[in-house]
Order: C-alpha cells, then sequence, then structure tokens
C-alpha cells in the first residue's frame, strides 16, 4: 500500500506539468500505432523498408519546411506517396532491397538539400529544426499537436486491426491466401501505406533516425515471447507503449537524458531481455531460427 | 583564381577519391550479397562512436574505426549463413542495432552539451577544412584494406554467388563472412570521415547497383563501380563549390540519375541486366 503510494506520489508530479501531458497523451498513440504496424513489420521481413521510410520521413519533414508549409503535411505526404510506389514497383507489394537502398540514399541527399535550403533562409532559432527532426521533439509538443497526434495514431491503429485477419493470412501462407481470393497484392500496397503513416506519426515522438527502433524492437520481441498472432499483437502494442511511458518518466527523472534515447534504449533492452528468455528456454535453436512458425490450428483460426 | 588554386579544395578532392575508390570496390561486394542493411547499419554507427569518442576527448577517427569495426562483428555473429535472405527476427535486431546506436549518438551529443553545428557535421559530413595528414590517414587505411580485399576477392566472389558449393568445395565461406563486414566497416568508417554518417550508403550503394545493372562481370563490374564513384565524388564537389548547395545532395542526386539511367537502358536490353552466369564462367 505505501509502495503504491510512493508510486503514485512519484507519478502524479509528472503529469501535472502539461507538456508531460501533452507528451503522455501523444506517445501513447503513436506507440500505439508503431507496436501494431511493427508486429506486421517484422513478421513480413519488411525492416528495411521501414528503415527507408525513417529517412523519408526526414526528407519529406525538410521539404516542408524549406518551402514554408506545416512540418507534418510533408512528413505524412512524403512517406504515403513513396511507401506505395514502393509497394507498386515489387512484387507482390514488397520491394528489392538494393532498389530500396538505392531509392533512400537519394532521398538522404535530398533531405540533406532542403535542410541547408531551410536552415540559411531561416534566422538561428530554427537552426534546431533539422535536429528536432532526425531525434524527435516530443516535449515541445503543443495540446493540439499532441491530440492530433494521438487521434492519428488510434486511426492507424484500426486500420490495422481493420484488415489484420487477412493481412496475417496473406503474410504467413501468401500462395494458399491468394488462391482462396484474399488479394495479396492490394493488402501489402495498403499495409505499406499504413507503415508509411505510422513512420510519419512517429517521426514526431522519437525523431526520422530513431523510429525503426520502436518500429522493430517491442515487435520482435513479440515474435520471440509468443508465436500466436493475435497476442503477438496485443504484446507488441503493449510492449511500444510501455517503453513509451517508461523512457518519459526515465528522461524526466534524468533530465540530461533525452527522451528519445530513453525510449528507444528501453524498447531494445525489452527484445534483449526477451531473446534471453527465448534463448534459455530454446538453447540451440536460436542461430539459423526460422521466424516463429505458428502452429496449425492458429492458422485454421486465421483461414476461419 | 579557379578551384585547384585552393589546397583545401585540393585535399577535397583527395580525400573524396580515397573514398570513392574504397566504397566502390567494398560496395560491389556488398550489392552482390545482398548485404544493404548491414551496410547502411554499418555506415551509420560511426556516429556514435565519433561523438563518443569526443566527448571522452579523443579524435573522432578512432570512435569512427572502433565503433565500425565493433558493428561489423556483431552483424556478422547474428547474420544467418550467407546466401540465404535474412529472417525476418534476424533484421529486426540489425534495425534494433541500428536505433539504439544512434539514440547513443543523440544521447553523447546532448551529454557533450555541443554545438548543433558539431552534430550536423557528423552526420552530414564536411568536405571543408580536411588536412593533409587526414588524408594520409585515410590512405594508410585504405590501402592495406583494399589488398586485403584482392586478397580475398576471388573465394569470396565464389561463396557470394554460390555459397552452398563453395562451402563443399572446403571455402571457409563463415569466416569470409566475417571478414568481409570488417573490411565494409572499415570502408564505411574512412567515408564517414567525409561524407557523415548518413551519406556513406549513397557512395557505398548506388555506383555498384549501378555497375551491377550494366555488367555482371566481376572485375568490369569493381572498375566500373570505382569509376562511377570517382566521377560522382568530383563532379559533386566542383559543383558544391560553385552553388551554396552542400556536396552530399548532388552526390547523391548524380549517383541516383546514373542508377535511374543505367535501370532504364537495362529495360530496354534485357541481356545486360546482372546475370550470374559470367560470374561462374570466370570462377570455373
Amino acid at each position: 500500500m505505501t509502495g503504491a503510494l510512493a508510486v503514485l506520489g512519484w507519478v502524479l508530479p509528472i503529469i501535472g506539468h502539461p507538456f508531460m501531458r501533452n507528451a503522455f497523451l501523444a506517445g501513447t498513440g503513436i506507440a500505439a500505432c508503431c507496436g501494431a504496424v511493427g508486429y506486421f513489420v517484422v513478421l513480413r521481413s519488411q525492416v528495411f523498408t521501414g528503415d527507408a521510410l525513417s529517412h523519408v520521413a526526414f526528407t519529406g519533414a525538410l521539404a516542408a519546411l524549406a518551402a514554408g508549409a506545416d512540418l507534418r503535411l510533408g512528413l505524412f505526404g512524403a512517406t504515403i506517396v513513396v511507401a506505395v510506389g514502393m509497394g507498386l514497383l515489387g512484387r507482390s507489394g514488397r520491394a528489392d532491397d538494393v532498389v530500396i537502398g538505392s531509392v533512400f540514399a537519394w532521398m538522404l541527399g535530398l533531405g540533406v538539400l532542403f535542410l541547408s535550403i531551410y536552415t540559411s533562409n531561416s534566422s538561428g532559432a530554427n537552426g534546431t529544426a533539422g535536429v528536432s527532426v532526425l531525434f524527435g521533439s516530443i516535449l515541445g509538443l503543443s495540446a493540439g499537436a499532441a491530440r492530433a497526434a494521438a487521434l492519428i495514431g488510434v486511426m492507424i491503429l484500426g486500420g490495422v486491426l481493420l484488415i489484420a485477419r487477412p493481412l496475417l493470412f496473406a503474410s504467413l501462407d501468401e500462395a494458399v491466401a491468394a488462391a482462396r481470393g484474399v488479394p495479396v497484392r492490394a493488402l501489402g500496397i495498403g499495409f505499406l501505406a499504413l507503415v508509411g503513416l505510422a513512420a510519419a506519426e512517429t517521426t514526431q515522438a522519437v525523431g526520422a533516425l530513431l523510429l525503426l527502433g520502436l518500429l522493430a524492437a517491442p515487435a520482435a520481441a513479440a515474435h520471440r515471447l509468443t508465436t500466436h498472432p493475435f497476442r503477438g499483437l496485443a504484446l507488441s502494442t503493449a510492449l511500444a507503449i510501455g517503453a513509451t511511458w517508461v523512457g518519459l518518466a526515465a528522461s524526466y527523472a534524468f533530465p540530461s537524458v533525452p527522451p528519445s534515447f530513453a525510449i528507444i534504449a528501453t524498447a531494445v533492452v525489452t527484445f534483449a531481455g526477451a531473446s534471453a528468455l527465448h534463448g534459455s528456454a530454446r538453447r540451440g535453436s536460436l542461430r539459423g531460427s526460422r521466424k516463429a512458425e505458428p502452429s496449425a490450428e492458429v492458422l485454421e483460426e486465421i483461414r476461419g | 583564381m579557379t578551384l585547384f588554386d585552393y589546397p583545401f579544395m585540393i585535399n577535397a578532392l583527395r580525400a573524396g577519391s580515397i573514398v570513392a575508390i574504397v566504397s566502390g570496390a567494398m560496395g560491389w561486394f556488398m550489392v552482390l550479397r545482398r548485404q544493404t542493411f548491414a551496410g547502411h547499419t554499418l555506415s551509420l554507427v560511426g556516429f556514435p562512436g565519433a561523438a563518443g569518442a569526443i566527448l571522452i576527448g579523443l579524435s573522432p577517427a578512432f570512435g569512427y574505426f572502433g565503433f565500425c569495426l565493433a558493428a561489423g562483428v556483431i552483424i556478422a555473429m547474428a547474420s544467418p549463413p550467407v546466401g540465404s535472405a535474412l529472417y525476418s527476427e534476424e533484421s529486426a535486431v540489425i534495425g534494433s542495432v541500428q536505433a539504439f546506436s544512434l539514440a547513443c549518438g543523440f544521447l553523447f551529443v546532448n551529454l557533450y552539451h555541443g554545438n548543433l553545428n558539431g552534430l550536423t557535421n557528423l552526420l552530414f559530413g564536411s568536405f571543408l577544412g580536411i588536412t593533409n595528414g587526414q588524408v594520409l590517414s585515410l590512405l594508410a587505411v585504405a590501402l592495406p584494406a583494399l589488398v586485403a580485399l584482392g586478397l580475398i576477392a576471388r573465394p569470396l566472389l565464389f561463396a557470394s554467388v554460390d555459397p552452398e558449393v563453395a562451402a563443399a568445395a572446403g571455402v571457409p565461406v563463415r569466416l569470409l563472412a566475417v571478414v568481409f563486414l570488417l573490411l565494409l566497416g572499415v570502408a564505411a568508417a574512412e567515408a564517414s570521415q567525409i561524407t557523415g554518417s548518413l551519406l556513406v550508403f549513397a557512395l557505398l550503394v548506388l555506383p555498384p547497383a549501378t555497375a551491377q545493372v550494366i555488367t555482371g562481370r566481376p572485375l568490369l563490374g569493381i572498375g566500373l563501380s570505382v569509376l562511377l564513384g570517382l566521377a560522382v565524388t568530383w563532379a559533386g564537389l566542383v559543383m558544391a563549390y560553385y552553388t551554396p548547395y552542400p556536396t552530399g545532395a548532388f552526390i547523391t542526386t548524380l549517383s541516383f540519375a546514373a542508377y535511374v539511367a543505367a535501370r532504364g537502358i537495362g529495360v530496354l536490353n534485357v541481356r545486360a541486366r546482372t546475370d550470374p552466369a559470367p560470374m561462374r564462367e570466370t570462377l570455373t
């Protein structure tokens, strides 16, 4: 009882600050969609695509800033266009690694160009814009921006849940799914659009360079802990939200630690812990372990 | 005054040439082995290395080499045998390592209370103010790395094109994979000091990918990749000299244009696409 009171006494002052309330509100919505989207990203081996989209997010945001528009306009516009483009170019909605790498190497170069245009056109006060796009600025969100971020996060989460069942089927057993009339290609492209949305959304919290950690680490931890798809999806979402909360609290307790570092560090440590658990449970099977294969009953359940 | 009258431009061209040659050669094997994600992560981990080195008062070069080499070993250990596609969980490991190391770099920069110019230089590089000593130290690392690549080139090519047959023929496939990732780490660390951590990847992936679209022959491809790298680096430096825009933007745009052009011609002439057959011919 006293322990619970002590925790409460420590937590209450945190949410007493408006900027911390905003950060928790936005962070929860962002982490929820990131965890859910990330689960499928890892399942479908599209982590590199997520990596590419995170760099596109950087370029999009800076292009909008250089043009004098709202940062979020460029952020969401660029990631969705590139995500759908990659889906259209690749076979069955998945793109080739070298093509992805070539495109985003160029995208980064463009981002640098926009950064230099933006910083040379604006006064010194805006010189930090590039840094906050790269590494996030969750503590600097206004109440309106936080509400919008939370709302968009919940909408992306809803989108993932809406297509979760056919997408699982298409990801685990593409040939059978296609034979049963599941629109595999359209699902792949639709899912990439959701990844693009999630990348743009997450950039606001932890920045373009670090969002891959929030996308991949909680999801990979969930894949290590359970092979059941729906449980894994829920676990991945919960772990991402947990990492965000712990990270925000840690950066409040230690002001010299930036929140984006604390969030990513928590997520990666969770993944390392899950790997250690998984490794001691199934020693020897880790090297060359294939992606977790769900049991036959689960596959039946998905096919419906 | 022409741009060759400025010592800083001469040094920039020298350093850029060394970096372009090393990246062109290492990158050709990286693209052949489909290790673009690993290469991208290797090129990014130089950032926390350099930031950490500055934080404890060392030269950033130590940090670049230390972190890039260490990451090469970690990725080699976590990766499945060469040739098989990365399983989803291993690519999640690489992604997590990448995000975590970048986060550490950001933490180090924050702890250092350094100015933000330092941060953008680490990320996006600076061709200006390269000293003679830096050029020499780049060269001192580049030469042994290229010699080492030359020594393992033949078995590495064999192991990359057909890992199972190579293993059966007694080629130490796994050891080669580790050595190659170390060499790739060296290339990434070299290039990071000039182009910054975020743009290394452009030199590592774009010229080699273009070369592999144009020809499937190994020696010709590596030569072409090096030449392309040199051409875009020089052109990028000269264009940046005459305009207020950063070098990285020109280098990436020029190399991407070359890649798109090669792909466009490749679509017209399907036979020109990468075909492992000539590689097998050269090996047997």
